[in-house]
C-alpha cells in the first residue's frame, strides 16, 4: 500500500487511541474521583448510586457534546479556511457567534426563556447563527456569483454589528439578565437536555459525512476557484454547499453549547502543521483533534478550581492559545 | 487528408457586465496544431482563453473542441477535454507528485478517496515526459518559477485534453527556462499529437515556436494565418502602433522582429536615411 495511505492510517489510529484515553480521564477525573476499572460495572450494576449519576447523567453526555461540538466546530473551520482561503477565518469571525449572542441576549431581555421555556434559548442561538450567515451569503451575491472576499468582509462586518447591537442590550438589561447572557456567552457543555445533545451529534456527524462528499472540490480549491472550475469542479454548488455545511454545524453547536472560542482555527491549523493539507485526511483528523481538545478542556475547566467550574471558553483560549502560538513560532511549514 | 477541427470558435462575442471586449471572433485550430494568440495588452487575448474555458459566458457565438459545443458539457467532461496552463500561479504546499494527480480528478468519482492505479501510471508518465520526475517528493513551495512551470504543464497533461491552453506560460521565466519550456511544449506537440493554443507576448517566441498566429487587435482579429503571413512590419506597426524592423532568422527561417529606439529613430530621420 502507499507510504502516504499508511501514514493516514496511523495517525487515525493514533487519534482515536486519544480520544479513548481523554473519555476515560474525563469520565473518572472531578470532585469524585471513579476508578476506570470501576466505570463499566457501575453503569451496568450500579443504577441508583451517586456514582452512576455523576457518570451517567453528568459526565457521559457532556462528553458526547463535547465530542459532537469539538468535531463540528473544527470540520466547520476547516470548510471556511478551505473556501476564503484565508487561514484567520473561522466559524466566529463570520458572524455566527454574533448572531447566536444576539439571538440569545434577545430572549433574556425579553424574558422570553421565562414565558416559552429554557428550549427557546438554543433555538434562539440557532437562529440568529443561521439568519446572519444567510444574510452574509445573500449581501456577498453579486451578479449572481458569490463573491469570496465581499463574503469575508460582510461576515466581519455583521459579526461587528452584532457584538455592538449585544452590548447595547447588555447595557440596558437587568442585572440578572445580564448574568444570564454572560453566562451563555462563554460557554459550556452542560446541558441538561438530552435531545439537545442527540441532536447536537446526529448534526455533527452529518456534517462530517456531508464535507467527505466534498473532498475532491476542496483539495481543488487550495489553486484557487478558476483553477478549480479548469479541473472538473463545479466551484459555485460546491462553495455553496459547504457554506451551508460549515454553518449548520458552528450554529447547532453555538445553540447548545454556547460560544467556545478558537476551536475552529486552532484545530484546523494544528492539524495541517502535521498531516498536510490534503483535505481527505485533514477533514477526519480535525474531527477527531476537536473533539479531544473540547473533551479535555471541559475536564479541565470541571478540576482545576474545585469545587467550582471555569467556564470552557477560558480553558480553550488560555491553553489553546498559548500551544497555537508556540507551536507556529516553532514550525517552518507554510499552512494554507 | 484534412486534419480534424479541434477547436472551432464561430462569431464568438463575449466581455464583462454585458461590455463586448472581444467582438465577433471565428476561427479554426486544426488537430495537432501549435497556434499562438498574440496583440496587445488589452486586445482580448486573455477574454478570449475565459471564453474557450467558459469562464465568461459568451454573448454570442458557439466554441466546439473536438466537435463538442463546449456550453454543453459538463464540468469534469470540459475538463477532460480542456486543460489550462495560467498566467498567474501561486506555488501551494503541496509535493509535485499530489499536485499532478489533482489533475486526475476530472476522471474520478465523487466518492473516489484514493486514486487508481491509472491515475498513478499516467501521473508517472508525465513526471518522466516533462522531467519533473527528480522532483516528484519536493514542495511546490519550494521550486523555482522553471521548475514550477514545467509542472503546471505536466498537471494540465496528466488531465489528457485533447486541447492544451496556455496563458502567457514564459512570461515570468528568463530565456533559458522560456525556450525549455516552450522546447518542451513543442515536443509535447509533435511527439504526442497534441493541440496547442497559446496567449503569448513576445512574438519572436511566438514565430519561432507557432504554426499558426492570430493577432488580435481590440477585441477583433486583425489578422491570421502563418507567423510569416502574421508577423510583418506593417501588421506589428499598425497593431502595436510601435516601429519595428522584422527580418528572417537564418536557422529556422522564421520571422524575427527587432525593436528601434526613438532615439535612434530620430537621428536616423535627421541623417535622412
Amino acid at each position: 500500500m502507499n507510504k502516504k495511505y499508511l501514514k493516514w492510517i496511523f495517525i487515525i489510529g493514533l487519534l482515536i487511541l486519544a480520544l479513548i484515553v481523554v473519555i476515560g480521564v474525563a469520565l473518572t477525573t472531578g470532585e469524585l474521583q471513579i476508578s476506570i476499572f470501576d466505570v463499566w460495572n457501575i453503569l451496568q450494576k450500579g443504577q441508583g448510586s451517586i456514582e452512576y449519576t455523576i457518570i451517567h447523567d453528568i459526565r457521559l453526555p457532556r462528553i458526547l457534546l463535547g465530542l459532537a461540538v469539538g468535531g463540528a466546530l473544527s470540520v466547520s473551520g476547516v470548510i471556511l479556511q478551505a473556501i476564503y482561503r484565508n487561514p484567520l477565518v473561522e466559524p466566529y469571525t463570520l458572524g455566527i457567534s454574533g448572531g447566536a449572542s444576539l439571538g440569545i441576549a434577545i430572549v433574556f431581555v425579553f424574558g422570553l426563556h421565562l414565558s416559552l421555556g429554557a428550549l427557546i434559548l438554543p433555538f434562539a442561538g440557532f437562529t440568529g447563527a443561521l439568519l446572519s450567515m444567510i444574510l452574509v451569503y445573500y449581501l456577498a451575491i453579486k451578479q449572481g456569483k458569490i463573491k469570496i472576499q465581499h463574503m469575508l468582509l460582510i461576515g466581519l462586518m455583521i459579526s461587528f454589528i452584532a457584538s455592538s447591537a449585544l452590548m447595547l442590550l447588555m447595557s440596558i438589561s437587568s442585572t440578572e439578565n445580564l448574568h444570564g447572557i454572560i453566562f451563555w456567552i462563554m460557554g459550556s457543555l452542560d446541558e441538561p437536555n438530552r435531545t439537545l445533545i442527540n441532536l447536537n451529534l446526529g448534526v455533527s456527524v452529518f456534517g462530517l459525512v456531508a464535507t467527505c462528499f466534498f473532498v475532491q472540490p476542496l483539495n481543488a480549491l487550495r489553486l484557487g476557484e478558476e483553477k478549480a472550475r479548469h479541473l472538473g469542479i463545479n466551484t459555485e454548488t460546491a462553495i455553496r454547499t459547504l457554506f451551508l455545511i460549515a454553518s449548520l454545524l458552528a450554529g447547532v453547536s453555538v445553540a447548545v453549547a454556547g460560544v467556545i472560542g478558537f476551536v475552529g482555527l486552532i484545530i484546523p491549523h494544528l492539524m495541517r502543521l502535521w498531516v498536510g493539507s490534503d483535505y481527505r485526511i485533514l477533514i477526519l483528523s480535525s474531527y477527531i483533534s476537536g473533539s479531544i481538545f473540547i473533551i479535555l478542556s471541559d475536564a479541565v475547566a470541571r478540576t482545576i478550581i474545585l469545587p467550582n467550574e471555569l467556564p470552557i471558553g477560558v480553558i480553550t483560549g488560555i491553553i489553546g492559545g498559548s500551544i497555537f502560538v508556540v507551536v507556529l513560532s516553532r514550525s517552518s511549514k507554510k499552512i494554507i | 487528408m484534412m486534419k480534424k477541427e479541434m477547436l472551432d470558435i464561430k462569431n464568438f462575442s463575449c466581455g464583462y457586465a454585458s461590455k463586448f471586449n472581444i467582438e465577433n471572433i471565428s476561427f479554426c485550430i486544426p488537430q495537432g496544431s501549435f497556434a499562438g494568440i498574440i496583440g496587445p495588452n488589452g486586445s482580448g487575448k486573455t477574454t478570449l482563453f475565459r471564453g474557450i474555458t467558459n469562464e465568461l459566458s459568451p454573448l454570442s457565438g458557439i466554441i466546439k473542441v473536438n466537435g463538442h459545443d463546449i456550453r454543453k458539457l459538463r464540468y469534469k467532461e470540459r475538463a477532460q477535454r480542456i486543460a489550462v496552463v495560467s498566467q498567474n500561479f501561486e506555488a501551494v504546499n503541496m509535493n509535485v507528485e499530489d499536485y499532478l494527480l489533482l489533475g486526475r480528478i476530472p476522471y474520478q468519482r465523487r466518492l473516489q478517496f484514493f486514486e487508481s492505479k491509472k491515475d498513478i501510471e499516467i501521473v508517472n508518465k508525465y513526471m518522466s515526459l516533462t522531467k519533473v520526475d527528480c522532483l516528484k517528493n519536493k514542495l511546490m513551495t519550494e521550486m523555482s518559477g522553471g521548475e514550477q512551470q514545467l509542472a503546471n504543464i505536466a498537471r494540465a497533461l496528466t488531465q489528457e485534453p485533447d486541447l492544451l491552453l496556455l496563458d502567457e506560460p514564459t512570461s515570468q521565466l528568463d530565456i533559458s527556462h522560456q525556450v525549455q519550456v516552450l522546447n518542451l511544449i513543442q515536443r509535447l506537440n509533435q511527439q504526442l499529437g497534441l493541440t496547442v493554443l497559446m496567449n503569448i507576448h513576445d512574438l519572436n517566441l511566438a514565430g519561432e515556436y507557432c504554426d499558426y498566429l492570430i493577432m488580435l487587435d481590440s477585441g477583433k482579429i486583425h489578422t491570421q494565418g502563418t507567423p510569416e503571413k502574421v508577423l510583418t512590419y506593417k501588421n506589428i506597426e499598425e497593431v502595436y502602433d510601435t516601429v519595428v524592423v522584422t527580418e528572417t532568422n537564418p536557422i529556422s527561417k522564421k520571422p524575427v522582429i527587432f525593436l528601434v529606439s526613438e532615439q535612434v529613430l530620430k537621428q536616423n530621420k535627421s541623417s535622412g536615411n
